[in-house]
């Protein structure tokens, strides 16, 4: 087994208290930082580490903070905590297990980045979570780790938990600054971007739960430590969380360039596909990644070569799908998710995200046409790169990928009217690892 | 009604952010706590204690799907029906409840026990199938399962229907998530 950094000492009892995150290291290395550390070297050293962003980007995280406006306006933090991509269920975890690890995190970032106030935005469907993180928030201010002159080093940091109220679109930056702003979570223009002018048009730094949880380990441990996980370019380990057809779905971290084909068949992770079928396609990276065929299974997980393949590493969601799905409902499904959820503020979004999801449902149910093939790969041109936000041009990767991967399969859609896959066999994927 | 109490929660609340008007989520939280769902005095309240106008307020509250805007059943069962759960067979799962509940999802049954909703991915794809009961997780559902939740359920709702309480709610969501 790999060593460590996120997920380490998770499921130890008592974790998500003080005193148990205490007893596991908690917070000596804010107390390292405030003691050792001018916010610059902080800085420096997150930089020196290589740590990317985990939200989906991959942006490299010192950097990003390195570029906030040197002004005199008050600065802010905002941690992502607005899981609900697809496929990702690893920030839930993190939180519900082990809140003060993040908690710790904001801090250090909000240090580094000479934050006065930050906020922890919680998907409004994730209660618990946002429970153990309020919990752990008053902790931290009970115990000087939050609030005026903390530790003594007359640094001064507010914290404040903020709960979504589900909209997808609020995990978008922007959005999700309109979201604490209290408004309607539509995206902003960019730029200016958030460093420049963000939350109360305040330089702000924007950060997701798995990026910030990391960085306690890397003051703790070092830049040279953390970087020597991984591959060159993608340093460190992620949280891969796996589902689908697989027998052991999970959470797994693992160092970043580890093989998929060792995620979903290595026996300690994904343990193989249920009813030993093969593999149909990968979603590599959430659902807004474009999906992958089992010839990619070779293909480590870093952010280089998942491009490389056609895809991207997104959130760290694997989504395995088996040989016995229909490709076209399945997509059907995806596409289902990005017309609920885009936010309506621009044409091809909205209405492309419309268009896709009824010509997939008259396509999955016998009424397609020869050219509505070629309609939604003109549609999703149509919206990608021309959409307001990330969010059009995330809905048209299963689209696009799966009519370059699967043509053939909705071409037997138009011509016989169902399809390649019988439903009912669909139906017969044992629920879980126990009924193989 | 909102209470005083509550009134005094969201005033506190806008003082606690740096800018007034990022309180009326957490507010609106609060105006549907009292009542189960927003009416037009939630909104009220909530306006009055941050200084919006009730269009305002309302604009922000349509925005968000977890903010309703009609009464709910006393339990709201929301099914995850994105990609991972379908995959592991989700549909079943609705199909299911529909039948034993006899309304569709988006819909509540006529004596207001059960609101039925399919939702987008719940962040819980590694035990899919998963649904949501008061927002309180249910994983790796089995139909099976499901009806020995109904049965619960049922009976809790009979009890507490009688005035009297057949499960402390706190054991109640205690033994939903533990399951």
């Amino acid at each position: 087994m790999p060593e460590l950094i996120v997920t380490k000492d998770i499921d130890a009892l008592g974790l998500d208290t003080l005193e148990g995150y205490r007893q596991h290291g908690g917070y000596e290395a804010l107390e390292k930082a405030l003691r050792e550390y001018q916010p610059d070297e902080l800085v420096e050293l997150v930089k020196k580490s290589g740590l990317r962003g985990r939200g989906g980007a991959g942006f490299p995280t010192g950097l990003k903070w390195s570029f906030l406006a040197k002004n005199e306006k008050t600065r802010y933090l905002c941690c992502n905590c607005d899981e609900s991509e697809p496929g990702t269920f690893k920030d839930r975890m993190l939180m519900e297990k082990n809140p003060h690890q993040l908690v710790e995190g904001v801090i250090l970032t909000s240090y580094a980045c000479r934050v006065s106030v930050a906020f922890i935005y919680v998907r409004g469907e994730l209660a618990h979570a946002a429970r153990q993180v309020q919990r752990a928030i008053e902790e931290a201010y009970a115990a000087g780790y939050i609030g005026k002159n903390i530790l003594g080093s007359g640094f001064d940091l507010d914290v404040i938990m903020h709960r979504g109220a589900g909209a997808y679109i609020c995990g978008e930056e922007s959005a999700l600054m309109e979201s604490l702003e209290g408004r309607r979570g539509y995206p902003r223009l960019k730029p200016p971007f958030p460093a420049a002018i963000g939350l109360y048009g305040g330089p702000t730094v924007i950060n997701n739960c798995e990026t910030l949880f990391t960085i306690p380990a890397i003051v703790r441990n070092g830049a040279d430590w953390y970087a020597s996980f991984g591959t060159e370019k993608s340093k460190g380990t992620r949280v891969f969380c796996l589902s689908g057809h697989v027998k052991r779905p999970g959470n797994y971290e693992l160092p970043l360039g580890t093989p998929l084909r060792t995620l979903i068949y290595d026996e300690q992770y994904g343990g193989g596909i249920l009813g030993d079928k093969q593999i149909k396609a990968i979603i590599p990276g959430g659902s807004s990644t474009p999906m992958l065929g089992p010839d990619k299974l070779d293909t480590p997980l870093d952010f280089e070569a998942i491009a490389a393949a056609g895809s991207m590493l997104g959130s760290g969601g694997v989504v395995v799908i088996s040989e016995d799905t229909c490709i076209v409902d399945a997509v059907l499904r995806m596409s289902d998710f990005y017309r609920d959820e885009s936010c309506g503020k621009c044409t091809p979004c909205r209405e492309g995200t419309f268009w896709m999801t009824e010509i997939l449902h008259r396509l999955e149910h016998g009424e397609g046409r020869e050219k509505d093939i070629d309609l939604l790969l003109d549609i999703c041109d149509n919206i990608s790169g021309k959409s307001f936000c990330p969010l059009g041009d995330a809905a048209t990767s299963p689209v696009a990928s799966s009519i370059k991967l699967f043509r053939e399969e909705y071409e037997y859609h138009v011509r016989e009217k169902r399809c390649m896959v019988e439903r009912e066999t669909t139906h017969k994927v044992p629920l879980h690892a126990g009924e193989v | 009604m909102i209470s005083e109490q509550a009134k005094q929660r969201m005033r506190d609340l806008a003082s606690r952010y740096p800018v007034a008007r990022s309180a009326v989520m957490p507010a609106l939280y609060i105006a549907q706590q009292e009542e189960g769902y927003l009416t037009q005095e939630g909104l009220q309240a909530v306006a009055e204690a941050i200084g919006l106008t009730v269009n305002d307020v309302e604009s922000v509250a349509t925005f968000y799907t977890m903010y309703y805007q009609q009464p709910q059943g006393k339990k709201q069962i929301k099914v995850c029906n994105s990609i991972s759960c379908y995959l592991r067979g989700c549909d079943r799962l609705v199909e299911h409840l529909e039948e034993r509940l006899g309304i569709k999802p988006g819909e509540t049954t006529p004596d207001g026990n059960y609101t039925l909703r399919t939702v987008e991915c719940l962040a819980s794809c590694g035990t899919a199938p998963v649904l949501q009961v008061n927002d309180e997780f249910v994983e790796n559902v089995t139909p099976e399962m499901l009806d020995a939740l109904l049965d619960e359920w049922d009976r809790e709702l009979k009890a507490s229907s009688v005035g009297v309480q057949f499960v402390a709610p706190d054991e109640a969501e205690a033994s939903t998530r533990n399951r």
